[in-house]
């Protein structure tokens, strides 16, 4: 009776030649180098890691690690309180809340994106309400600026954050407040002890979610950035399809899926400390 | 017994989801605005929209993006619904395994997908065109498949199906007239999903396109990168509209199929 494990082989050998060996090639493309006509080629060579511990690489990552972090935490300041709010809503306002935050999921983030670029460009829809009420007397500059772009991540990476923490705070023993609340706990105590806790997986996924599809967004800082603003990708993307030098695209590619890796086991385990001592504290 | 919310938290949420839309509304509202230069209302028009039929390379785009969306669907959905069937019978392991597999897409950047593929089929000596993008939109989207259909064959118990195999069902009837008729509504919102996930990517297209291969989210990209146009607010309506009414089917079918015992959205 155990035919059916023959139907994975089909999945199997896609996921192993369309996913695991172009990985693969990438992290050997990264050791390689490359000739004068763009095509990759032996021998091995660490110059693709080399270049980029040169000053403006480092720079752009810095940028691309602030600009993700602070779209992580803004992300997170702004969701948490939706999420809560529909959590603890009736259940026909939850209904509709999830519809509305599940939507824009499904919405190109580029078209979502563009939308900004409609409001934010110097003859666009914020800079004629402001010049209309007399707040401003010329149109101010909003479009390709850094606040720019990370209004634009924010804006797209908001349901990514609020659904995770409305998960963790629907699942969550609602008698535990309860309890709280009968043994003379007030609202914020309750909060701060049993609420914040308890949600802290989903706040964990929304804010990996959030950082890790933050770097990799080359389009919002391509868009609504213009060229002055530049993030890691952009630079990879440019490697592989503009300067074609791809051992160190490949490269620049490993650092990022390596460093986003550690950051986020760096923050589980701040995550699950902070938790721990909590726990201690309060038995 | 619930407590109200502070009504701030009320604010703070209405103000939140009106932030979230207004920018995807005004879009809506531009593209039937009877002006090119889109600053204030000039009357109720459908001329963008007229615009686009007669546009060579939208309509080249939007048949690419229809080839691809279709062919990419059938291969995704057979791949994603094997492979939920095929871990019936399995232990743990294998479980586990093939979870990690087909979360892999799911959870690497886009953009790492997108350029490692490209290194494949250049090594592999590959042009880029149709074909290239629908394997990498089959990568991608067998993994949405396979979550929604392991979901749906979790939910179902084994009673059907013994039941047909003790009245002296074979193996191949019992699944194609009990197991089958109870995964499909899986199926067919996994279908959609592929479909949506498909017509609406960009990063992973942007690298495994070839010239003649433009779909239609490659070719928004390039004309927003030149500035805004009524055309481009018109089409981006149609897309959203599209996608919307598309993740709304697929989960009413889900919900419906699932009875009693209420789904959730689907949140990836």
């Amino acid at each position: 009776m155990n035919k059916s494990k023959f139907l994975m082989v089909p999945v199997l050998l896609w996921a192993a030649l369309f996913l695991l060996v172009p990985m693969l090639i990438v992290v050997v493309v990264s050791f390689l180098s490359r000739d004068t006509l763009g095509n990759v080629v032996f021998p091995f060579s660490l110059t693709g890691y080399k270049t980029f511990f040169d000053s403006l690489y480092l720079g752009i990552y810095w940028d691309t690690l602030v600009l993700s972090v602070a779209t992580t935490v803004i992300c997170l300041l702004v969701s948490y309180p939706l999420a809560y709010y529909i959590a603890n809503a009736t259940p026909r306002i939850q209904t509709w809340g999830l519809i509305l935050i599940t939507i824009p999921f499904w919405i190109n983030f580029l078209i979502r994106t563009y939308a900004w670029v409609l409001l934010l460009r110097t003859q666009g829809i914020v800079n004629s309400l402001l010049l209309h009420f007399g707040w401003i007397h010329e149109p101010m500059q909003m479009l390709y600026t850094k606040g720019a772009v990370l209004l634009g991540m924010v804006y797209n990476f908001i349901p990514f954050m609020v659904l995770p923490i409305y998960v963790a705070l629907e699942q969550m023993d609602k008698r535990l407040l309860d309890a709280a609340s009968d043994l003379g706990a007030t609202r914020w105590k309750a909060f701060r002890h049993i609420t914040l806790p308890q949600s802290k997986s989903g706040i964990m996924t929304g804010c990996v979610l959030v950082f890790v599809s933050t770097s990799g967004m080359f389009v919002v800082t391509d868009i609504l950035g213009g060229a002055k603003s530049m993030m890691i990708s952009n630079i990879i993307q440019s490697q592989y399809l503009g300067a074609r030098n791809w051992p160190f695209g490949s490269a620049l590619s490993i650092i990022f899926v390596i460093t986003s890796l550690i950051l986020i086991l760096l923050f589980n385990r701040a995550m699950q400390s902070r938790a721990d001592r909590a726990k201690e504290g309060t038995t | 017994m619930k407590k109200k919310s502070h009504p701030l938290l009320g604010l703070h949420s209405l103000l939140l989801m009106v932030f979230i839309y207004v920018p995807i509304l005004l879009i809506i509202v531009y593209s039937f605005n009877n002006t090119r230069l889109s600053g204030d209302w000039k009357g109720f028009t459908f001329e963008w929209y007229a615009a686009l039929l007669d546009n060579r390379h939208v309509m080249e785009a939007l048949t690419n993006s229809l080839t691809v969306a279709v062919i990419s669907t059938i291969v995704a959905t057979l791949l994603g619904t094997l492979a939920a069937l095929s871990l019936r019978n399995v232990g743990k392991r294998w479980k586990g395994g093939m979870n990690s597999l087909m979360y892999l897409p799911v959870v690497i950047p886009d953009i790492i997908m997108g350029l490692s593929l490209l290194v494949l089929f250049s090594q592999m000596h590959i042009p880029l065109g149709k074909a290239t993008v629908i394997i990498a939109h089959i990568t991608f989207s067998m993994s949405y498949v396979y979550v929604v259909v392991t979901a749906r064959l979790a939910g179902m118990g084994r009673q059907l199906e013994e039941a047909a195999t003790d009245l002296g069902a074979t193996g191949w009837q019992t699944f194609r007239y009990v197991t089958l008729p109870q995964i499909m509504p899986g199926i067919v919102s996994g279908a959609l999903i592929a479909f949506t996930m498909s017509l609406d990517d960009f990063m992973v297209s942007f690298f495994v396109a070839g010239p003649s291969s433009t779909t239609l989210p490659i070719y928004i990209y390039g004309q927003v990168k030149r500035g805004i146009s009524p055309e481009i607010n018109a089409l981006c309506t149609l897309l959203i509209l599209v996608s919307v009414v598309l993740i709304l089917l697929a989960q009413f079918i889900l919900n419906r199929g699932k009875g009693q015992k209420k789904h959730k959205m689907l949140p990836i």
